[in-house]
């Protein structure tokens, strides 16, 4: 029989862990070279990636033709992409029809935006609260007054006009800062215990989210005004507004609904516990947790919406892809083998900036608000 | 099943627990509750005077949680009354929300807000209930978390601290408000077995200061040392109820007797 018994004697002390292998070389043992097929595999890459990145250079950037090129070199044979054209024309990609002398009003809206939400987005930024009332409430009302005109002296223009990355941005942002409110407020009726109110929040959810967005701007721009009054209009540029702000709410409402069923029912109660009230317990100790597990889902609804803003396109707005295909079909004195393409390409790139600088911004987010779980 | 040693309690401290003849913290009258078409409460009888202090214990599923979460409202009965510090509990918001702030309540999870950090958890509620200035709750929240003997845990997040420590900050959480009564649902029953100590002598301190207080709770010991009465639930009515000796020494019906002769081992 053997002896169970055992006292330690001595304490083992914590001690380093093992070094790792590390420098290039190991790694690319590791990861590139650790069996024959990887070997195999890391050759075929590397020369699918010489045999594609030389072509991509050149058209981008070898045999580009730069800003300030002319057409003629665009038209040559093996010219690559028509930084020209973009140059040229870039104008009407950010303001459309916009009175050419009166671009000014919307610089300041451009620059007004950036130096109120950059602020706003950075944590360290101290009168956050002034920040974003100014954002929030002011902005609006001076950008309104300044791109549209008509008071102090500002000669009036019809949004009619507005074309390009203004109205991709209007619409974005405006979309952005309103469904966002109305998505919470979307989801919390879902949830409510008035019957009246839940069923209003459903009907609207399931029916806005069953339909496309195409159908709900074609909706607001024909059949909208057919129950207005007579000689009653609203702007067509608003309505845009307000079919995208209601579309993207719907989606919202229901990723935040998906953050609330995440909350534990104990949450709800020791807030109910300690007498807060209803908004009091979901401002202060739900929403606050709701909205941070679905980060993700909240910013791919503000992606999807800044890129669904072409299809205002419909009611016949010129947003900054429908200038870019405007131009690409009218710009006769540009027309070479590659100006659509650029034309297209530079779209993609711009949209493709803001919607990565939004997807990155929330991964910053998330981590900034992990403090509360960490051990 | 913890038992807390009997040193932890001053010999005095039962004298000095005060129990009041006239002024009534809880009366519940004939109440009965249902979940669905499910009976979980039978014809409740309850009357708690100010100081008491009552332990129930039962089975699991016998209705005690849910008896002390109608007190407060978090639950909703259907027949009967339940009167709290005179305020009957109705479907008026207003009315449970008063309730709400003279009643603390400590649950088997701590049910801290994660995202806050302990002081901020203390003083949400003295703020935005009671209107009282920041730098006053936080004085009052650093006065209770002392209290609980964890002041240098302030500025940490619920999260970093122990099953004891969250419960410790959950109960001085309850006190900021400054309750009158104080309910506790299993507040031991999450805990490691290490811990259940550090929350009892929580809890006795609070009952030697004379707080009326509710524990659905396990720990038997708790409930001899503390408790002036112990009421015992099966099946969602109250079997049986008595003082603490009389309870465990000479348990009267025979779902009480099985069930000590199953817990007291």
């Amino acid at each position: 029989m053997t002896d169970i018994g055992f006292v330690r004697a001595d304490m083992v002390d914590a001690k380093p862990a093992p070094n790792r292998t590390s420098g290039v070389i190991a790694w690319a043992q590791k990861n590139l070279f650790a069996t024959p097929l990887d070997g195999v595999l890391t050759v075929l890459g590397l020369i699918f990636l010489l045999w594609i990145i030389p072509p991509i250079y050149n058209f981008f950037i070898g045999h580009a033709v730069g800003p300030g090129g002319t057409v003629e070199e665009c038209r040559m044979e093996n010219a690559g992409a028509c930084w020209a054209y973009i140059s040229s024309e870039m104008e009407f990609f950010i303001y459309g029809f916009y009175d050419i002398p009166q671009q000014w009003r919307p610089n300041i809206v451009f620059a007004l935006g950036a130096a109120l939400l950059i602020p706003l987005l950075i944590p360290k930024v101290p009168f956050k609260r002034t920040n974003a009332v100014l954002f929030l409430f002011v902005y609006p009302v001076v950008s309104y007054f300044l791109l549209a005109g008509g008071v102090f002296g500002l000669s009036p223009i019809p949004t009619e006009k507005w074309g390009g990355l203004l109205v991709t941005l209007i619409i974005s942002v405006v979309g952005i800062t309103l469904s966002f409110p109305l998505g919470i407020i979307l989801a919390l009726g879902r949830q409510s215990k008035m019957p009246v109110i839940k069923t209003l929040c459903i009907g609207f959810i399931e029916l806005v989210r069953a339909v496309p967005l195409i159908s709900v701007l074609f909706m607001a721009s024909i059949m909208l005004p057919l129950f207005m009054p007579q000689g009653m209009t609203i702007d067509k540029f608003l309505r845009a507004l307000v079919g995208v702000t209601l579309f993207t709410s719907a989606y919202m409402a229901e990723v935040v609904r998906g953050g609330l069923q995440a909350i534990p029912r104990g949450q709800y109660e020791a807030g109910a516990s300690l007498g807060l009230s209803y908004w009091q317990r979901m401002y202060f100790i739900i929403l606050p947790q709701a909205l941070k597990h679905v980060i993700p889902g909240i910013v791919n609804s503000f992606i999807a919406l800044f890129k669904d803003t072409s299809l205002v396109y419909i009611v016949g707005m010129k947003d900054l892809l429908e200038a870019v295909k405007t131009k690409n079909d009218t710009a006769l004195e540009w027309q070479s083998a590659n100006t659509a393409t650029t034309g297209y390409l530079f779209a993609a790139m711009v949209f493709w900036v803001f919607c990565f600088s939004m997807s990155r911004y929330s991964i910053y987010m998330e981590r900034r608000l992990n403090t509360g779980y960490k051990r | 099943m913890s038992q807390v040693s009997e040193t932890t309690v001053a010999p005095t401290a039962r004298s000095t627990m005060q129990i009041s003849d006239t002024n009534v913290a809880i009366e519940v009258i004939g109440m009965h509750k249902w979940y669905a078409d499910f009976h979980v409460l039978r014809d409740i009888n309850l009357k708690v005077m100010e100081g008491e202090r009552i332990v129930i214990a039962g089975p699991s599923g016998s209705g005690k949680s849910t008896l002390i979460r109608c007190i407060n409202r978090l639950e909703e009965h259907q027949e009967g009354q339940i009167i709290v510090n005179g305020t009957e509990l109705t479907a008026d918001l207003k009315r449970i929300d008063e309730v709400r702030r003279e009643v603390g309540m400590v649950f088997q999870h701590f049910n801290l807000f994660p995202h806050l950090t302990i002081l901020q958890n203390l003083t949400l509620a003295p703020i935005w209930v009671r209107g009282i200035p920041k730098a006053e709750a936080e004085a009052t929240a650093m006065h209770y978390l002392e209290r609980v003997k964890i002041p240098e845990q302030a500025n940490k997040f619920p999260g970093q601290l122990s099953g004891g420590q969250q419960q410790r900050v959950a109960i001085a959480r309850s006190l900021c408000m400054q309750p009158r009564i104080m309910l506790f649902d299993e507040p031991t029953s999450a805990l490691d077995p290490e811990m259940v100590k550090e929350v009892l002598e929580v809890m006795i301190s609070l009952a030697e200061d004379g707080m009326t207080m509710l524990c659905v709770t396990h720990e038997m010991g708790f409930a001899r040392q503390v408790a002036n009465r112990v009421i015992f639930m099966d099946q969602g009515q109250i079997i049986e109820q008595n003082e603490p000796e009389a309870f465990f020494s000479n348990p009267q019906h025979e779902r009480t007797k099985l069930f000590l002769s199953q817990i007291l081992h």
